[in-house]
């Protein structure tokens, strides 16, 4: 069994890889600047989205007279505003909201179980593990649901300009996929694809490593190490994907 | 899985009731700025002022994961710059490309 180097570190070794620079494990250093490069990425997409927005024209009149058109970029509110089991009803952000709640929550049983593991309390960061990855589950069904209804569409088309065959025809369109949009300018569906697709993806990534660091945890394998390290550092890339969630939230739903 | 003699000799320590306290304040906290976002979302017309609220907002909710969930508060102030600082760069890519976003217009 291999003995990690945060538990014995040795005060005199300062230059031989004994200590470790800035206070932090190796391990911990690097999922903290692996987490930087990961934010750059997601700020890639979400600027993107910034600057392909603000070439479009924004619509501009009331709030209830707002109908989809290709022809300005859609108030996401209005896209965003459907609830499962509620059909027809116009709930706008709910689901969403829904959505923000789930991963806060799985976020504080995620620091839960760091704060057992520093106890060396087995059995709780058991239950915080689990809780956890119920969370993680639970937000990526939501986001299942949100794609399926995104792509399927609403009840009622919308006319929707479509280059075919070197000449621009019209259309009814309803829902939306990577080649044709029902709710507004083409590349509005192609950054929800991506944006929430690559957080989805992060999402499921960061559920596959909780339930390893849970298993490790049943088996004992961090009692036997010695300490919960490993909890920390998935911790880390966890709430860092709710981190990204709340930048998604603002930048692709609120405004 | 068989119990090994050292794993009886594993002493848990009782939670930190202060600690979880604290946590669950943060997590109070971040719920109550996104209810707070919703509210504005419903009542606020469209515009750089309702923008201006939301990025607030959002950084604030920002500044309390990273802070306190990812516990950056409490490293050393050298980590803590070298993760900060950085980001400064993110700062100026927004400004620079929705500027340019602004200057091209697709229709």
């Amino acid at each position: 069994m291999s003995h990690s180097s945060a538990a014995t570190v040795s005060e005199k070794s300062l230059w031989d890889g004994g200590a470790s620079p800035m206070g932090a494990s190796y391990g911990k250093l690097m999922m903290w600047f692996f987490l930087l490069s990961d934010a750059f990425t997601f700020s890639g997409l979400l600027i993107t989205y910034g600057l392909v927005r603000a070439s479009h024209p924004a619509f501009e009149g009331l709030p209830d007279a707002f109908v989809f058109s290709t022809e300005y970029w859609p108030v996401p509110e209005k896209v965003f505003e459907a609830v499962p089991f509620l059909h027809g009803y116009s709930l706008p952000l709910v689901f969403v909201g829904i959505m923000t709640f789930i991963l806060i929550m799985s976020s504080v049983t995620m620091v839960l179980a760091v704060e057992a593991g520093h106890r060396m309390d087995r059995k709780a960061v058991e239950k915080w593990m689990l809780w956890t990855i119920i969370g993680g589950l639970t937000f990526l069904g939501c986001q299942a649901w949100e794609w399926t209804y995104f792509i399927v569409g609403t009840d009622t088309p919308t006319i929707v300009k479509d280059f075919v065959n070197g000449q621009w025809i019209t259309k009814e369109v309803t829902g939306a996929s990577l080649k044709i949009n029902q709710y507004g300018p083409q590349p509005f569906a192609d950054f929800f694809f991506f944006i929430t697709g690559f957080h989805g993806f992060h999402v499921f990534s960061g559920v596959m490593f909780n339930f390893l660091i849970y298993y490790n945890t049943v088996t004992g394998v961090y009692e036997r190490r010695g300490h919960y390290e490993m909890v920390e550092k998935v911790g880390l890339y966890w709430h860092f994907v709710d981190l990204v969630w709340v930048f998604v939230f603002t930048f692709f739903y609120l405004v | 899985m068989a119990h090994h003699s050292e794993e009886s000799q594993v002493t848990v320590l009782p939670p930190d009731k202060e600690k979880i306290k604290k946590l669950w304040t943060v997590a109070g906290i971040l719920g109550a700025v996104t209810a707070v976002e919703f509210v504005i979302a419903f009542t606020m017309s469209h515009g750089s002022a309702k923008t201006a609220i939301f990025v607030i907002l959002t950084i604030v909710k920002a500044g309390y994961i990273v802070g306190e969930f990812m516990h950056l508060r409490y490293e050393v102030k050298v980590l803590f710059w070298a993760i900060l600082i950085p980001t400064l760069f993110i700062i100026w890519m927004l400004v620079a490309f929705v500027y340019e976003g602004m200057q091209m217009p697709v229709f």
